[in-house]
């Protein structure tokens, strides 16, 4: 008898708080499995933002750092700054990275910074209770939008993956999501992959997540994978933005 | 060829009951328990024919409370 899963290392036994059939425990499991298998756990430093995953400080096994609304690219900056020894990645919502941390995440590709991001795009602001985002589809219903998004009003979602791929400090940009075990799997590859690449010391490297949110979205979890694979993919389209350059 | 034979472990009071382990499973031998409610007042995923089990881990894949271990023998 072989065990062929377990819970990783790279985890605490905190229960987390997010609602059942939320992706984010998916993501949180393949950072933790990624940091463990690339042998940077121990010297792991994460930054937690404002949203949903702002307890990610008590679910992650490394030492970890809590950043103002938006602003982790730049705590990490800080950090990876002065310990460059240090593995150093912000794991960010949509409302924190594409609304109010625009500047900070944009800036910090502009220089090149060697940190990693986990970027969790659900298409809506989930701990405030289900407002518009950047992220927020059109006709895509939020209590801030009761008829659906409104493109003359609100302009179109926002791309983010699309953006930093034009930015030339950011060396790695990939887009996945989590609704299959296919996908789970290629999602861990893709985070190993970007996480590598600040081992390696080439640069800034982030891995977008198409994820969930069932609570508000009013949906279950598994109708939620389904709207998500009908509505987002089509939208935000899965796949590699950006590799490093040979001559990185 | 010997059928893959597997076996899972369910830490049903930490499970909230979403399902995505039920929507994967290949062989549908997980379903949810509505008969009990679990230390999170959740109805927990259970599998009752265990011998039917091939240890793919597609559940564990999706779980996203890690609440399942995967063994293959």
């Amino acid at each position: 008898m072989t065990v062929v899963f377990e819970k990783t290392k790279g985890l605490t036994d905190v229960q987390t708080h997010y609602c059942p059939g939320c992706t984010h425990g998916i993501v949180h499991r393949l950072v933790g499995e990624a940091l463990e298998e690339l042998g940077v756990l121990d010297k792991a430093i994460g930054v937690a933002p404002v949203g949903c995953a702002v307890l990610a400080y008590n679910y992650f096994n490394c030492d970890m750092h809590e950043a103002a609304h938006g602003r982790a690219p730049a705590v990490a900056t800080g950090i990876k700054r002065v310990r460059p020894e240090n593995f150093v990645f912000t794991y960010q919502g949509d409302g924190d990275l594409a609304s109010i941390g625009t500047a900070e995440i944009v800036h910090v590709a502009h220089r090149g910074e060697k940190i990693s991001t986990i970027f969790i795009n659900n298409a809506i602001y989930g701990m405030t209770g289900g407002q518009m985002a950047p992220t927020t589809l059109i006709g895509q219903k939020a209590t801030t939008a009761p008829l659906g998004r409104d493109e003359a009003h609100s302009g179109k979602p926002i791309k983010m993956s699309e953006l930093l791929a034009t930015i030339d400090g950011a060396k790695f940009v990939e887009r996945v999501t989590v609704t299959t075990p296919g996908h789970v799997r290629k999602a861990k590859k893709a985070i190993k992959e970007c996480f590598k690449l600040q081992i390696e010391g080439k640069g800034f490297g982030i891995v977008e997540v198409l994820s969930t949110c069932p609570t508000n979205w009013g949906l279950t979890p598994e109708e939620s994978l389904r709207w998500l694979e009908e509505n987002m993919i089509p939208y935000y389209p899965l796949g590699s933005f950006k590799r490093p350059k040979e001559d990185d | 060829m010997a059928k893959a034979r597997g076996r899972v472990i369910f830490e049903e009071d930490l499970c909230k009951g979403c399902g995505l382990c039920v929507s994967v499973c290949p062989t549908k031998i997980i379903s949810l328990d509505n008969s009990t409610i679990n230390a999170k007042g959740y109805h927990p995923a259970i599998v009752i024919e265990m011998d039917k089990c091939i240890g793919c881990a597609n559940c564990a894949m999706m779980c996203p409370d890690v609440v399942i271990t995967v063994e293959r023998y």
